[in-house]
Parts: structure tokens; C-alpha cells; sequence
């Protein structure tokens, strides 16, 4: 069952995964809400495609506006059947360091303005009987790694909250679907130490997109061969995990 | 950094996917269901000052869309459901919005009192039966539900509370009474039961080849029969067309019944526990094998042929036995599998009601979608505003809505909704799920609606309550 988009909201759509993927969706032909807090950043990517790309300023750590702005953005969209979340932050955290409020940051982004908005599309959807709902998780949320609690955390959360509407919401014909890229060259990773087998946004989203256009509901890794270091750091046991320095 | 703080309604209510019974319409609300009648005066203030709609919502038994508020709020009333007082002298009960009918009948049964008129199951809120004036199996006898309410408390989107009757606010009393719950939150009901001499009643059951047969054999029972009530096969044709069974009940008087003591306690009026060998919380899966043309035919069909061998049985059989048919199978609705069904109701005339059935049977028939279930009732006319009776007939019918044929089955509802209002028909929105505002209109009248919409604007100026309903059928009436 392949399932084609048509209505789409891009939560965190100002640059990276969601920014390819708020424009990939729009080449392909549907309407897109692009979602982001940065309106000059917004307005850049609206102008590629006008009429395609509708901006929306909204911050995420702001979920009191999310029930108002969803039925906004409906209205305006005259419908919807996808919801994407890919607004997620990850702050450096140096050694020896241990910052509540980066960590709160985190969750807020990554979980909870998640949990914000996919409800409400769950709901929406599970009330039509269909539309599909993407979320970025990521690798790191597959095992607690030293280099940044919170950050896995949150992904973690973030995979378990999507297993969860996912084994609640496919009975009545919603598409969701875990995104778990590996490394991916964005703004969030340049820089970064020690990366390998980088896909370009672009790419990552592709395979997203992709992964989700197949309809079945389903978590995946991006690109696929991430599997293969997922099943093997799951499958180490706690005592080695603890000396490995990543 | 504002997520951990609750604000207003429109934010902290929660969000629910909410069905009417029939499962073919369903919205995402938000949903509060306040416990008191002074948490309910808050939420109604509250949901005002956010400006978000307010929809009722009892017991959820509305076939159709009228407990769904789309873009608003659903206020859930079942909490409220103390007896605030009950008197076995006069069969005089005062009871909050969410008490039920099963509510109401154990308590007041062993006292020697029975609901004057109660629908096809005992779940129904009494607020939900008075704003849908729901009808028995005693309508040309009885009157709907709204001929046994002595008075009620209203409380409307404003604060006040209005207290109406036959004499004190008549106007509100008979628009509020099938009022869709569109007028107010009724917050209070007293309620006239009716004396009865025996928990059991005395039940014939006739079998009729022909709609003909059918409707002259109703007819004939109908001037010594306290209840009488039609079972109709729509998958009978040409010269069976209409073909079906008919119960008449009567209640047993003084003397009448020698367990008439015993027969009135509550234990006795149970549902039996298990039905063919199979414990009832499973019969829906069974019942969903036979959920399909073929099916229905042959169960219908095993149905008629039995009652052909049993033609003026009589026996005896308990008020609920009786009277809560749909309850002997619960979650029975399940049986018509993830996209559920509409009921759609018709009232016509009498002069009509022949032709009228007849031609709908067909005309279903013909477009090879027969109704599941068929329901033929005698109904006399009331006063009250919406009133859905006429004095006439009503036949009701069960459609499976069947993924894909959604458009298709709406159509059919669309020429069957014709041929009712050329014949002086109308409808019953506790069960409605397809009708527009313009067939509305021509069903009630545009004086009628008219006065409907004069008291809505005079309690409810904001247009604060809403449904589903509501916007799909009547808010281009005004």
C-alpha cells in the first residue's frame, strides 16, 4: 500500500531533515505547514516553492498553542494527513558536565513538543481513519551512551511514545512511522568528532520519506545499514557498554 | 517556559475520539465530565468565556453525531446521577441529568413502579432521553418520554437555572423536551413512573406473511394492547415483501399474576447470563459471522419461518426481558464490524404509512441494500416542538455502512428521505446521521424551527451549545 501525501505539517521544518523533507513533500506536489521558531529562516525556504510552503512561526517549547494553531493550520491546508516532528536539539555536553537546563531543553523539544502536537494529529487521524504521522528519532536513543544523557533519553522516549500510538492507532489505519537516522550532516552535527557514514539531509530524508510512503506503519533506520550497529550495541552487555568512550 | 503550566479549558480538557453508537460518525472532542451539577455550572461558565461549544453527551446511545461537538467541548453528564428523591406513594422520582433507566427501573421497581415509556435498551441518561423525547413500544398508547416528565431544571449557558413545566415556563418546557440538548444543561428531572401489579406482562406473538397482514394485524391489536411492536424482514420480497412477526404485551392486572410479589423483584428482571449455551459478553463475535447479506437473510428468514409455527403463542416475560431487547446481546453494534451502521428512522401518516413502508422496503430492495433490521411502531402526535411523532407509523432500519460505500448508502438514505417528506414524514435525531438542514426544514416546517430557534437565541444568545448535529442538519434552518 503505497500511501502518496497530500496535506502535510512540518514541525521543525527551519533546517535540517525537516527542511528536506518540508521541500521534498512540496516538489512532489502537496500542500506543506512549515513550522519552525526563526521566520526569517522560514521565509527563505517558503519563497523556493511559493504557494506550496506556508511558514508558520512556533516554538515548540510553546505546546499551549498547539491545539489553536493545528486547527489553524487544518483550516487553512483544508485538511491534513501528515504530521512530521522533526524539531530536536542536542547541545553539546562537555566532560564532567551536568546541566539541567540543557537537559530540560531537550526533552522539551525532542519529547514533549512531540507528544504536543502527535496527539492531537493522532486523534485527528484515528477519528478520518487514516493519515500518517513521522517522527526523527534517532539512533542514540537505542542505548544510554556516556556522551549525552538527555539526548538519549529523549530519543528514546521519543522511538517508545511512537511504538506506543503506533500499536494504538494502526487498527484504525494511521501510518506511523520511527524514524532512526544515523549520523546526518546538519547544523546539529558539524563539527562533530568522529562521524562516519554521513548522509547528506537531503538523503535522509528521501529514505524517510520513502520508508514512510510504504504505509505499513513501521521503524526503520536511516540509511538501513544502521541496523546492523543498532543490533550489535543493544546486544552488548552493560559492564563493556560502560567502557566504551561514545 | 509555559508546558508545565494548565490553563484554561480550551488547553487542559482532554482530547477524545468520541463515536455515536452506530460507530459510522465519529470527531475528536474535548471532553470534561464534571461529577456535580455546580462543576457542570463551572464548566458551562468557563467553556463560555473561552468561547468554545458545548455539546452534551450521556450514556453515548445516540446512533448519530447529536453527543459529537467536532470543534468544541463534550460535557459528559453521567456523573451526575444521584435520585435526589423517590416516593412510592405517587411514583414521583427526582433524579439528576445521568441517572439511567436501568437506574431508574431497580430502584423503583420493587416499590410496584415501572418507567412509563422507555427505549429498546435501559442505558439512555434521562437527560438524553428527555432532549431526544425518546419513545417505547407504548407511543400510541403512552406518549414519548416527555409526556411522563412533570417538570425540570434547565441551566443555561448565562447561569440561571430555569425551572419549566406544563405551567411554569411552557414555552422552554416543550422546546426543551426533544430539544437536542441545545437549549441548556438539564441538570434535575421528576418523573411520573407508572403502578404496575406484576414485574411481568403478558406477551402474544403473532406472525403476519405480508406487509398487509402485518400492518392489519398491528392494527387489530392495537385498541387492547398496552405495548405493540413489529419486527419487519427486509429481505423478504415480492408477494412476502413485509413479511414479519408482531409481540403485544399487556400488563398483568391485580390478581392476574400469583407470583406478582415475587415477579417485581429486582433479581428478577434480569437479562439471562447465557443465550444458546454462550455467555452474552460473547455473542457479538457470533452474531458478527451472520453480519452479511447471506446472513441476516437466513437468520431473518429462520426467524419468520419459527413464528410461523408458534402464531399466537403466548406467554409471560419480565418488564426488562421485554422491553430492553437490544440489551440481551451487549456490544451487539460490534457485530457490524470497524465502520459501523446507521438507524434511520421514519415517521409517516397513517393515510401514508402503508405505501410509504412499502415503497422504502422496495426501493431498498431494488438498490440490493436491505436493512438489517426493520422496526414498525404506531405513534400518536404530541406537543412538543421538535416532536418527531406524527399519527402515524414509524419504521426503523438498520444499515451496515460497508468501507467504499459510504457515498453509495447516503444516496439511497437521499432518495428514501424523498419519498418520507412527500409523504408528510419525519425523523428521529437520536438515530439521524444523513439528514441536511433543507430536509430538516420541510420535515418540521420553517414556523416550527422558527420558534425553536427564537428560544435557543432567547437561553442561549452566544450560540454557546452545539453539535455535531446540530451543524450538519440544522444550523442553516435559522
Amino acid at each position: 500500500m503505497s500511501v502518496e501525501f497530500a496535506k502535510a505539517i512540518v514541525v521543525g521544518a527551519s533546517s535540517g531533515i525537516g527542511e528536506a523533507i518540508a521541500v521534498q513533500l512540496a516538489c512532489g506536489g502537496a500542500d506543506v505547514a512549515i513550522l519552525g521558531r526563526r521566520a526569517d529562516e522560514l521565509e527563505r525556504i517558503a519563497v523556493t516553492l511559493p504557494g506550496k510552503l506556508t511558514p508558520f512561526v512556533h516554538d515548540v517549547a510553546d505546546a499551549d498553542a498547539v491545539p489553536e494553531l493545528f486547527a489553524r493550520i487544518v483550516e487553512k491546508l483544508g485538511g491534513l494527513d501528515t504530521l512530521i516532528y522533526a524539531a530536536g536539539t542536542m547541545p553539546p555536553i562537555a566532560e564532567g558536565e551536568y546541566s539541567f537546563p540543557k537537559d530540560r531543553d531537550m526533552i522539551v523539544v525532542n519529547l514533549l513538543g512531540a507528544m504536543a502536537w502527535m496527539n492531537l494529529a493522532a486523534a485527528h487521524f484515528e477519528a478520518a481513519r487514516r493519515g500518517t504521522i513521522l517522527g526523527i528519532s534517532s539512533i542514540a536513543g537505542e542505548r544510554g551512551r556516556r556522551g549525552n544523557p538527555a539526548y538519549c533519553t529523549s530519543k528514546a522516549a521519543l522511538s517508545t511514545y511512537l511504538e506506543s500510538l503506533r500499536n494504538r492507532c494502526s487498527r484504525y489505519g494511521v501510518n506511523v512511522v520511527t524514524v532512526k537516522p544515523g549520523f546526518v550532516d546538519t547544523a546539529m552535527t558539524r563539527g562533530m568528532p568522529g562521524l562516519f557514514w554521513l548522509v547528506s539531509a537531503n538523503e535522509a530524508a528521501r529514505q524517510s520519506i520513502a520508508l514512510a510512503r510504504r504505509g505499513n506503519s513501521a521503524s526503520g533506520f536511516v540509511p538501513p545499514r544502521w541496523a546492523l550497529v543498532a543490533g550489535i550495541v543493544r546486544a552488548l552487555p552493560s559492564f563493556v557498554f560502560r567502557h566504551l568512550n561514545f | 517556559m509555559n508546558l508545565l503550566k494548565r490553563t484554561s479549558l480550551r488547553h487542559t480538557a482532554e482530547l477524545r475520539v468520541l463515536e455515536g453508537f452506530g460507530r459510522a460518525v465519529r470527531a475528536v472532542c474535548r471532553y470534561v465530565a464534571p461529577r456535580t451539577v455546580e462543576e457542570l455550572a463551572l464548566t458551562v461558565q468557563r467553556a463560555r468565556a473561552e468561547g468554545l461549544t458545548i455539546a452534551f453527551r450521556g450514556a453515548g446511545r445516540s446512533y448519530g453525531d447529536a453527543a459529537l461537538n467536532a470543534s468544541g467541548l463534550v460535557v459528559d453528564t453521567t456523573g451526575i446521577d444521584r435520585v435526589t428523591a423517590w416516593e412510592p406513594a405517587t411514583g414521583i422520582i427526582d433524579a439528576g441529568p445521568g441517572v439511567t433507566i436501568e437506574g431508574l427501573w431497580r430502584r423503583t421497581i420493587e416499590d410496584g413502579y415501572w418507567p412509563a415509556v422507555v427505549p429498546g435498551t435501559m442505558h439512555p441518561t434521562l437527560a438524553g432521553c428527555v432532549s431526544m423525547n425518546v419513545h417505547g413500544k407504548n407511543n400510541f398508547r403512552a406518549g414519548p418520554f416527555g409526556d411522563h416528565v412533570l417538570d425540570l431544571d434547565l441551566l443555561t449557558p448565562a447561569g440561571d437555572i430555569v425551572r419549566c413545566s406544563r405551567d411554569e415556563n411552557p414555552d422552554v418546557f416543550f422546546a426543551v423536551v426533544g430539544g437536542l440538548g441545545l437549549l441548556g444543561a438539564i441538570t434535575r428531572v421528576r418523573l411520573q413512573l407508572k403502578p404496575v401489579e406484576s414485574g411481568r406482562l403478558r406477551v402474544e406473538a403473532l406472525s403476519a406473511r405480508n406487509l398487509d397482514e402485518l400492518f392489519d394485524r398491528f392494527e387489530a391489536h392495537l385498541p387492547h394492547g398496552d405495548y405493540v411492536v413489529g419486527w419487519v424482514d427486509c429481505f423478504a420480497r415480492a408477494a412476502e415483501l413485509g413479511r414479519g412477526i408482531i409481540h403485544v404485551a399487556n400488563y398483568l392486572r391485580a390478581g392476574e399474576d400469583p407470583e406478582a410479589a415475587v415477579s417485581l423483584h429486582v433479581e428478577r428482571q434480569g437479562l439471562p447470563p447465557r443465550i444458546l449455551g454462550f455467555p452474552r459478553s460473547a455473542l457479538w463475535r457470533i452474531m458478527r459471522l451472520f453480519t452479511n447479506d447471506p446472513g441476516v437473510a437466513l437468520v431473518n428468514a429462520v426467524k419468520f419461518f419459527t413464528s410461523r409455527l408458534q402464531d399466537g403463542h403466548t406467554y409471560l416475560q419480565s418488564h426488562v426481558a421485554f422491553a430492553f431487547l437490544l440489551d440481551y446481546v451487549p456490544d451487539w453494534r460490534l457485530a457490524y464490524g470497524p465502520e459501523g451502521f446507521i438507524q434511520y428512522q421514519i415517521f409517516v401518516p397513517h393515510a401514508e404509512a402503508r405505501a410509504c413502508v412499502r415503497d422504502v422496503l422496495e426501493l431498498c430492495r431494488q438498490e440490493n441494500r436491505c436493512s438489517y433490521l426493520g422496526v414498525l411502531k404506531r405513534h400518536r402526535p404530541d406537543q412538543f416542538l421538535l416532536s418527531h411523532a406524527v399519527d402515524g407509523w414509524s419504521l426503523a432500519l438498520d444499515f451496515p455502512v460497508r468501507a467504499g460505500q459510504r457515498a453509495d448508502l447516503w444516496a439511497l438514505t437521499e432518495r428514501l428521505t424523498e419519498r418520507v417528506l412527500a409523504a408528510g414524514g419525519r425523523f428521529y435525531f437520536a438515530k439521524d446521521a444523513v439528514l441536511r438542514p433543507a430536509d430538516v426544514e420541510r420535515a418540521y416546517g420553517r414556523d416550527r424551527l422558527a420558534r425553536f430557534l427564537a428560544i435557543k437565541q432567547r437561553l442561549d444568545p452566544d450560540g454557546v451549545l452545539a453539535n455535531d448535529l446540530w451543524s450538519r442538519a440544522l444550523v442553516q434552518s435559522g
